[in-house]
């Protein structure tokens, strides 16, 4: 199951933040699927999964950008 | 206000004292268009020589392969789609890497425009440029020229300048090396057949370029640059050339060449410190780009879940002056295409350049006071203990 966090609007850092907020509170395995508008999300996001050991399970679309926890 | 630290000699050195001294005797004594007959040109033309001879030698050309144009971006400019119309007979392909000077870049993009086509070569994660995928590029057939930076600009990364050009000569395509990161701090690898550089990187004034090309490359400038030949010719242009600031960029590389090896090594020990400290001291930093092959006076890091801007103008408050990739800082509103072709965060991000004057106390204040500065601006926006 997929969890939707809109931050569509948001400017980064912004998307990242709720990003980390989120995640810890879906099951391990779970993904959170992160809809942003700001260009860096698409980068920021996968350095973000690669710096905190989780994982960037793609982009389904553009401004949609999907992490699985890991732990 | 505390002690103003400058920390963006990569945008632009403080103007070295020599440069000083002959812009201001340039302005009494070089003002005259060098192009003219009289006796005052004359003179003009003599300090002009001058300074082509002083640079053409320590970037290892001959005076004539050299011309001032009005700036970096202009010399990048003239330098790719000149280089482009010289050969439009071999084809109609610009290979770059990913990560070139956006002047480059948006020379590349106006190649498009015209008809032309570009091929993008990927760099790492600590942004040099996939060798292998440059060699197969540049082979391709159709490639009229090649561009590669000769050290990152963003996060100073040397590029296999040597091996890059080598792969280029065995095919017979031009190399473009944009060396204005290097020139004047490191030596600039050989194998290129044009040269770009900007004098305000070396301690020079700002709006004096550098384009030299070795004689035999086929070099076309487009009509719209509307360059005169015998501007060309006498080393300038377009346009007549500021001929002080001409006279006092020469002036500042004879004197940061002459002490280049000692100051590139007390810089890069600086660089180090900051490198290990900053990883240390800043929880969730990510310092970026090569920590050994890389230019000596330049480091750049991100730091998690900071804004960018705000990080610049609180670091700015305490009297640190830096520059940022992080797209809230730029113009266009995207994260800078270096952070971006590497993968590597781009929000929170800072780019720390030295300089001669750069001292160690300053780099101890910097060190001492940033842990504190990223903290405060993540405790403001709530996100300590992420």
């Amino acid at each position: 199951m997929t969890v939707e966090l809109d931050c569509r609007g948001k400017r980064c850092p912004i998307p990242v933040i709720e990003l980390a907020k989120r995640l810890p509170r879906v099951a391990v395995g779970e993904v959170v699927r992160v809809l942003a508008d700001d260009p860096a999300a698409a980068l920021d996001i996968p350095a973000w999964c690669r710096m905190r050991d989780q994982e960037y399970a793609g982009s389904p679309a553009p401004g949609a950008y999907d992490v699985r926890r890991l732990r | 206000m505390p002690e103003s630290v400058y920390l963006d000699a990569a945008t632009a050195a403080p103007l070295h004292p020599a440069a000083h001294q002959a812009l201001l005797a340039a302005l009494a004594d070089g003002w005259a268009d060098p192009s003219r007959l009289y006796s005052r040109a004359r003179r003009a033309r003599q300090l002009l020589d001058a300074a082509r001879g002083a640079i053409a030698e320590i970037l290892g050309v001959r005076p004539p392969e050299l011309t001032f144009t009005p700036g970096g971006t202009s010399a990048a400019h003239l330098a790719v789609l000149g280089g482009l119309r010289g050969r439009a007979r071999a084809g109609n392909v610009f290979v770059h890497s990913a990560i070139e000077h956006s002047a480059i870049l948006h020379a590349g993009e106006d190649h498009v425009a015209s008809g032309g086509a570009t091929l993008s070569i990927g760099v790492d994660r600590l942004g040099r440029i996939d060798l292998p995928a440059w060699e197969a590029g540049v082979r391709t057939s159709g490639v009229a020229l090649a561009a590669l930076i000769a050290a990152s600009h963003e996060v100073a990364t040397v590029q296999p300048v040597e091996a890059a050009a080598a792969a280029c000569a065995a095919v017979g395509v031009p190399l473009l090396v944009d060396a204005a990161v290097l020139v004047g701090r490191a030596p600039v690898p050989p194998g290129w057949s044009m040269l770009v550089a900007s004098a305000r990187k070396w301690g020079g004034p700002p709006g004096v370029g550098v384009l030299a090309i070795r004689s035999g490359t086929r070099f076309d400038p487009p009509s719209t640059a509307h360059w005169a030949q015998p501007e060309r010719n006498a080393g300038y242009g377009p346009g007549a050339p500021d001929l002080p600031a001409i006279v006092a960029a020469a002036a500042a590389l004879r004197a940061v060449y002459a002490e280049a090896a000692a100051e590139a090594e007390r810089q890069s020990r600086l660089v180090d410190r900051i490198r290990d400290r900053v990883a240390v001291t800043v929880p969730d930093v990510e310092v970026v780009g090569d920590p050994v092959d890389r230019a000596p006076h330049m480091v750049t890091f991100s730091c998690l879940y900071v804004d960018g801007e705000a990080l610049l103008y609180a670091l700015d408050r305490r009297g640190f002056a830096v520059s940022s990739g992080s797209s809230c800082t730029s113009s266009t509103l995207r994260p800078s295409h270096v952070l971006e072709a590497m993968g590597v965060l781009s929000h929170g991000n800072v780019r720390v350049s030295l300089h001669r004057e750069t001292t160690e106390e300053q780099i101890e204040r910097f060190l001492a006071e940033l842990p504190g500065i990223v903290a405060d601006l993540r405790e403001r926006a709530g996100v300590t203990g992420l």
